[in-house]
């Protein structure tokens, strides 16, 4: 099976391990080097009027994006509001009750879902929302955003649930327990903590989402006024920011980055965190 | 015997609790099927807007590769060529880079680094689309444009694909499959590592007792072993890239063109979805625009579901009940 | 006691309840990036002189601000391209053009150690945008610009990737000027470019410009002066080297302002004049003859009559110019049109 010089084979045992070691060294100086670029340039692009002021026209210096802060948190939220709660019951439904036929079609469809590209669901949203309702909306960016967390959090939903022992549902239906009172009292507080972590990445990865507001929820260089007008966001500004020739709208993009990657990250550390185990194979 | 003045009360809890169970049944069933309600309307919607163009061109759409609103005459080839050209040049530089750390990550970091790392390099997934497009543009393309195509046009410049008429600008579809490749490598890492750390032990035993080395035994032994996973892995990272629009359309050069040169400006679906939708005018230009997304979502899900059966196939061992 | 109570109570709601009567006026529109430096402009100071209007501007571009006020999600549009009669005809209630300032699109460039104004012929600057002349010390260059030491370097094009009014002002005099060009490439919002990289919107153009060394695009001048980029001159109809300017780009107007058609859409690109800059255009907003909602009707109208009054002042001092008094006098009479 073996063949060739011990010598040979032993050299590249070494380099090849090297070379491995390398590229995983490489992978994560990438994220050190992103990390870097927008600490460095957005930390000193932040300043009081990033979050206070509105935008101003352009060439004039001072603005902020004080809107588009909030507007993200408004679009993001009414979001969460929309697909958090269908994300949840549908993976308690196909991780509680074994309909035979019925389940893995909803998987399938969950999954098709989940593979409309973003911009998609975005020109999706414009036909379905904006066209009627004959307003760009942050509602509609809303909607776009909560199909593309609900297959997210459908799946991390099931896939904790059903990690909870088959012995604690026994024991709880042993005493008298409904099967229904088993999930809410026993089942779902066991799986808790894997489920909240799906839900927070879930919400974290709809935040920094661009592409499906673009003809969504639009832009606003106002206060907009609510959910039913246009809504200005984070990643739509960083965008349109970062594209121009402007050297203060780049600062401010930089400025932006810096706070989307900082809400993302804080609440992907926190979720992983909280669960303390992945859910990766132990090693044989 | 007197008939009891109150009902049985075991009948009643029985009765109570199958109501309760069948309610409990029933509001997270019509939770699960609103999912397939909307998903049915998007895509229905996605087939239905874009009929006007599938009528009027056919297959040929898919073939076609003029881009003219003016003239309405619209195909798919030029976006379709960049898609799939960016992808592929993502994954020339993913999968050897994931592949390698994976390998580390599985085989000869401790457990306590190999979790440490993997977790900070599924970080690099959750950065959203639109900083990696923000950072590409304003360090990457300057990179490339001032050193690294000037040095690819100097010493392969021989080559068509790396052929370039007319100046260097750092955009184009090189630049495109690198911003990608950075996006797709935590997905390659993290199902491989997966897949390889799920291999029996007994394998990797078996290829050291009889005198293989370390790097050997993983890759004649190991790897094959965790070869659908890691497949399976690939064409994850495949359909991420396939579908990403922000990072890509801010450094491809948005020009519908086809060139052999991977120097040279390209155009993406996702980009050109994104760049020209919301001045779609008139019925056709815009149900081409829908078309073109009508492709990529079958692309994508042919892929995807390529991914899952390979996955399930490998990794899902003993996690579940 | 129960009268006293229910009237105070009374007075309390009207109390809170008037200063709600009056709404905020919310206005959404979109369009061309050409004039989209001083609509901001204009919206902003609006809105600070009337706390209760907002007029919401998004620059997507002309054939943006056609599309979206064609599918009505937008209250009006804007663009620098005058809508066709075909496109005019898909939109349920007629638009009415309204110019509504002066600009000039010019062309600008990012030459290393070219910091002087380049003088531009017709033949140049078509040449360059076809591909005929691709580098920049081409000797038909140098010939009209003897003192500029100009790079053996590429000629890198940006051109617009959007649907843009800007791209339509350009094409429309590069087709008046070149036969070549009207018959290869033609005049539109979206052109088959010969050559080039395309940019999103005049800031996406300006960006790539300024980003990418021995590049040349064509923008509004208020993109290259705000972005404090070189921009060359074009030699007019007359034989002159004209550079964009408040007078320049006035005087390319000085003809239409003596016979502007009725409903406003003329191209004033390669006039007659000694002094006009051959490069500039009307733009329009682009405003829906019946409004349902009368409270957003009477906002756009008042928004309307300032544009053409006070707002004309604010031209000079981004780069634009201001509109000409006949044609000023004409539009307010259309102002009266919308319903």
């Amino acid at each position: 099976m073996m063949h060739g010089n011990i010598i040979w084979r032993k050299s590249v045992n070494a380099v090849m391990l090297t070379v491995t070691g390398v590229f995983t060294v490489l992978a994560v100086c990438t994220l050190f080097v992103i990390l870097g670029y927008l600490v460095y340039y957005g930390g000193r692009s932040l300043d009081w009027n990033f979050f206070t002021k509105l935008p101003l026209p352009p060439g004039e210096i001072g603005g902020g994006m004080a809107n588009a802060i909030v507007g993200s948190l408004e679009i993001v939220g009414v979001a969460a509001l929309m697909g958090l709660p269908v994300g949840f019951l549908a993976g308690i439904y196909l991780s509680e009750f074994e309909d035979k036929m019925f389940c893995p079609v909803v998987r399938y469809v969950a999954d098709l879902l989940n593979g409309i590209p973003s911009i998609v669901v975005g020109l999706l949203a414009w036909t379905l929302v904006v066209v009627p309702t004959r307003t760009f909306s942050g509602l509609a960016g809303s909607v776009a955003l909560a199909a593309m967390l609900i297959p997210i959090v459908t799946r991390q939903t099931e896939q904790f649930l059903r990690e909870v022992p088959l012995s604690l549902r026994e024991a709880a239906l042993a005493l008298g327990a409904s099967k229904w009172k088993t999930i809410v009292t026993v089942v779902v507080p066991a799986g808790s903590k894997g489920i909240m972590t799906g839900m927070i990445l879930g919400v974290a990865r709809i935040s920094g989402e661009s592409a499906p507001l673009l003809f969504t929820a639009f832009n606003n260089q106002f206060w907009g006024g609510g959910i039913t007008q246009p809504t200005a966001s984070l990643p739509v500004m960083i965008y349109t920011h970062a594209i121009s020739a402007y050297d203060d709208w780049h600062r401010q993009a930089w400025a932006a980055g810096l706070v989307l990657i900082s809400m993302v990250l804080i609440a992907n550390i926190a979720a992983r965190l909280v669960l303390a185990r992945g859910i990766s194979v132990p090693r044989a | 015997m007197a008939t009891p003045a109150v009902a049985d009360p075991t009948a009643i809890r029985r009765r109570t609790t199958q109501t309760g169970d069948i309610v409990a049944r029933l509001i997270t069933l019509v939770f699960a099927a609103s999912i397939i309600l909307i998903t049915i309307l998007l895509v229905w919607q996605l087939w239905f807007q874009s009929a006007p163009t599938r009528h009027k061109f056919g297959f040929a759409f898919l073939f076609t590769s003029t881009w003219n609103p003016v003239t309405e005459e619209f195909g798919a080839l030029p976006f379709v060529y960049g898609t799939v050209v960016t992808s592929v040049l993502a994954l020339l530089i993913s999968v050897p880079l994931g592949l390698g750390s994976a390998i580390f990550l599985s085989e000869l970091a401790p457990a306590g680094v190999s979790s440490a790392l993997t977790f900070l390099i599924e970080l690099l997934a959750a950065i959203p689309s639109v900083i990696y497009g923000m950072l590409a543009l304003f360090t990457l393309v300057p990179l490339m444009r001032d050193y690294g195509e000037p040095f690819l046009r100097s010493t392969l410049g021989y080559l068509p694909l790396f052929k370039v008429k007319g100046p260097l600008n750092g955009f184009g579809l090189l630049t495109g499959g690198m911003v990608l490749s950075i996006m797709t490598v935590p997905f390659i890492i993290s199902v491989s590592r997966e897949a390889l750390l799920a291999v029996p032990r007994e394998q990797r035993e078996a290829a050291l007792a009889l005198g293989a080395t370390r790097w050997e035994s993983t890759w004649q032994i190991v790897v094959p072993y965790a070869k659908l996973g890691i497949i399976g892995s690939i064409f994850l990272g495949l359909a991420r890239a396939l579908g990403e629009t922000m990072a890509v359309t801010m450094v491809i050069g948005n020009d519908p063109k086809i060139n052999a040169s991977i120097l040279a400006p390209g155009y993406s679906i996702a980009a050109v979805i994104a760049n020209e939708f919301s001045e779609a005018t008139g019925q056709v230009y815009q149900s081409a625009l829908i078309e073109l997304g009508l492709v990529l979502f079958l692309l994508t899900i042919i892929i995807n579901g390529l991914a899952r059966l390979m996955i399930v196939a490998t990794t899902r061992k003993g996690s579940k009940r | 006691m129960k009268m006293k109570r229910m009237s105070l109570a009374l007075a309390g709601l009207m109390a809170v309840a008037a200063p709600l009567a009056t709404a905020q006026q919310r206005i959404n529109a979109a369009g061309a990036t050409f004039p989209a430096v001083i609509y901001q402009k204009w919206f902003d100071e609006y809105h600070k002189m009337h706390a209760d209007v907002q007029i919401n501007y998004q620059s997507i571009g002309s054939g943006g601000g056609i599309a979206q006020l064609t599918a009505g999600t937008v209250d009006f549009g804007a663009s620098d391209m005058p809508m066709t009669d075909e496109q005019i005809s898909k939109v349920a209630a007629k638009p009415l053009h309204f110019p509504s300032v002066l600009g000039g699109v010019v062309p600008t460039y990012n030459i290393a150690g070219v910091t002087q104004e380049i003088k531009f012929t017709p033949e140049t600057l078509s040449g360059i945008f076809l591909g005929t002349i691709a580098k920049w010390n081409d000797p038909r260059l140098a010939k009209d610009n003897p003192g500029i030491k100009f790079p053996n370097e590429d000629i890198q094009v940006v051109h617009r990737s959007d649907g843009s009014g800007t791209t339509f002002v350009w094409t429309d005099y590069l087709s008046k000027i070149n036969p070549d060009w009207k018959s290869k490439v033609g005049a539109n919002t979206s052109v088959n470019w010969p050559v080039g990289l395309g940019g999103k919107g005049n800031e996406g153009v300006a960006g790539t410009v300024k980003q990418t060394p021995n590049s040349i695009g064509y923008v509004e001048l208020i993109y290259a002066v705000q972005t404090k980029m070189a921009y060359g001159s074009v030699k007019n109809s007359s034989g002159n080297f004209v550079k964009a300017d408040f007078d320049t780009v006035t005087d390319a107007a000085a003809a239409a302002a003596k016979n502007m058609p009725d409903d406003f859409r003329v191209s004033i690109t390669n006039p007659a004049g000694k002094n006009a800059y051959p490069i500039s255009s009307f733009t329009w907003l682009l405003i829906p003859s019946h409004i349902p909602d009368a409270a957003k009707a009477k906002t756009i109208k008042a928004f309307l009559q300032w544009m053409l009054t006070d707002g004309q002042k604010y031209a000079a001092g981004l780069s634009y110019a201001s509109l000409p008094k006949p044609v000023i006098a004409k539009e307010v009479k259309q102002i009266a049109k919308i319903q």
